[in-house]
């Protein structure tokens, strides 16, 4: 992905690691067509399963190196579930743990030279954000009853201001899983589109070059922070909207 | 890029993410791999690390107590111990006084009897002492009558023995 030659000059295409080929053949690509899709969410499977399955068999009390990590990431997310959720919500955990798992993977794997990042597709972020947005609605309608949407009329706010506010409330309810899958997959795709930019640069630069590759280092290191806290806000967002759902709702 | 033409001429040039002949297979697969992760999630890894987590949280609680059972064990055996000590020693310091007492006695009796013994001895030897200057004064004043009445003799008187021997007992007293 990063040091990508392109012949005849300054020609950059950005945008060009972004292209869903299927991986066998040129043919068209129907809903089943194994794609570097495919490819990719089935390395984050394997990365997922090694992550958290193979490092765990030998369930020890006094964990090894890779134990350590796979309790540190169960850890890290069941706090926050019960932290931001409530302790109602740690039944949403394994649900939550996936949505993190995935998210955090694919932006880490999407990383490595090369590769697809599957984060950084529209199609994937917004099934995703929907999936949190029904899992929410649908939740809280379930528990609360008609009672869900007590949490659109503020009721600390003095009752004049309270049918505006709850206009914007809902405006800004059904606007969240927009913003929950565009903050995603834009944020990926601005970088990779940003380093492939670079990469073209320095390609056609010759000795100049180093300093698109400084520059490609620089955002490298941006982009491994921004993977990490992207599938981190995604994840509390799913918590902090689950808690609309299956918490005492304090708007 | 051989796919650079695929999906549309328009799209292709711009972002592939609005290019909405690929959504299907990248819904399609998502969903499939979230269905894989969420199986193996909630199956395998998290019942497996919360396991974990939960057996190491009640062998370090059970470690605690146990340490703390051994404190107190270790707290009641030191106590046990000074106790134990404490007895042995006014024990010992009983049987020094016993012993010493007996000592002393033995020492008491042995004394009185060397005591005894010594004076004993001495009024023997007194006794004996008194005999052989009893016996000496008798001696010496049989000498002094034998010599008078030789003295006597020799300077040619006649003296009887009676006379002599009271001369002589007269000056012995004198």
């Amino acid at each position: 992905m990063a040091t990508e030659e392109h012949g005849g000059g300054l020609q950059i295409h950005p945008m060009d690691q972004f292209i869903v080929k299927p991986l066998f053949g040129d043919g068209p690509i129907e809903w089943y067509t194994p794609t570097n899709v495919t490819l990719w969410m089935a390395i984050a499977i394997l990365a997922m399963t090694a992550l958290l399955v193979l490092s765990t068999r030998r369930r020890a009390i006094v964990p090894s190196r890779g134990q350590s990590v796979a309790e540190l990431f169960y850890g890290f997310i069941h706090k926050m579930v019960e932290d931001v959720a409530g302790h109602e919500g740690l039944k949403f955990f394994p649900y939550i743990m996936t949505l993190f798992m995935f998210v955090f993977l694919s932006n880490i794997l999407g990383l490595i030279p090369m590769s697809f990042t599957t984060t950084s597709h529209i199609a994937v972020t917004a099934v995703l954000a929907l999936l949190v947005f029904l899992t929410v609605t649908l939740v809280g309608f379930y528990r609360k009853g008609i009672g869900f949407l007590a949490m659109f009329w503020v009721s600390s706010a003095p009752l004049v201001l309270r049918p505006i506010l709850a206009v914007i409330e809902l405006i800004s309810y059904f606007v969240r899983p927009l913003s929950h899958s565009i903050r995603l997959g834009g944020n990926l795709m601005a970088g990779h589109a940003v380093i492939k930019v670079f990469a073209g640069f320095a390609g056609a630069m010759g000795i100049a070059s180093v300093v698109p590759i400084a520059a490609i280092v620089a955002i490298y290191g941006l982009e491994l922070l921004v993977a990490s806290v992207q599938a981190y806000v995604f994840t509390i967002l799913t918590c902090v909207y689950l808690r609309d759902a299956v918490g005492d709702a304090h708007h | 890029m051989a796919t650079e033409a695929h999906g549309g001429a328009g799209q292709a040039a711009g972002m592939p993410q609005l290019d909405f002949s690929t959504w299907p297979n990248q819904i399609f697969w998502l969903l499939v791999t979230l269905v894989v992760i969420y199986l193996i999630l909630s199956r395998v890894a998290l019942p497996r690390i919360g396991a974990v987590l939960a057996d190491r949280k009640s062998t370090i609680t059970n470690d605690l107590a146990a340490a703390e059972e051994l404190k107190q064990k270790a707290v009641a055996a030191e106590k046990a111990y000074n106790e134990a000590l404490a007895n042995a020693r006014a024990e010992a310091a009983k049987i020094i006084a016993q012993a010493k007492a007996e000592i002393q006695k033995d020492l008491d009796a042995a004394t009185a009897r060397a005591d005894a013994e010594i004076a004993a001895k001495t009024a023997e030897s007194e006794k004996t002492i008194a005999a052989i200057r009893d016996g000496a004064a008798a001696a010496v004043a049989e000498v002094a009558r034998d010599t008078a009445a030789e003295l006597v003799a020799a300077l040619g008187g006649t003296a009887d023995a009676r006379t002599v021997s009271e001369a002589v007992a007269a000056r012995l007293k004198g």
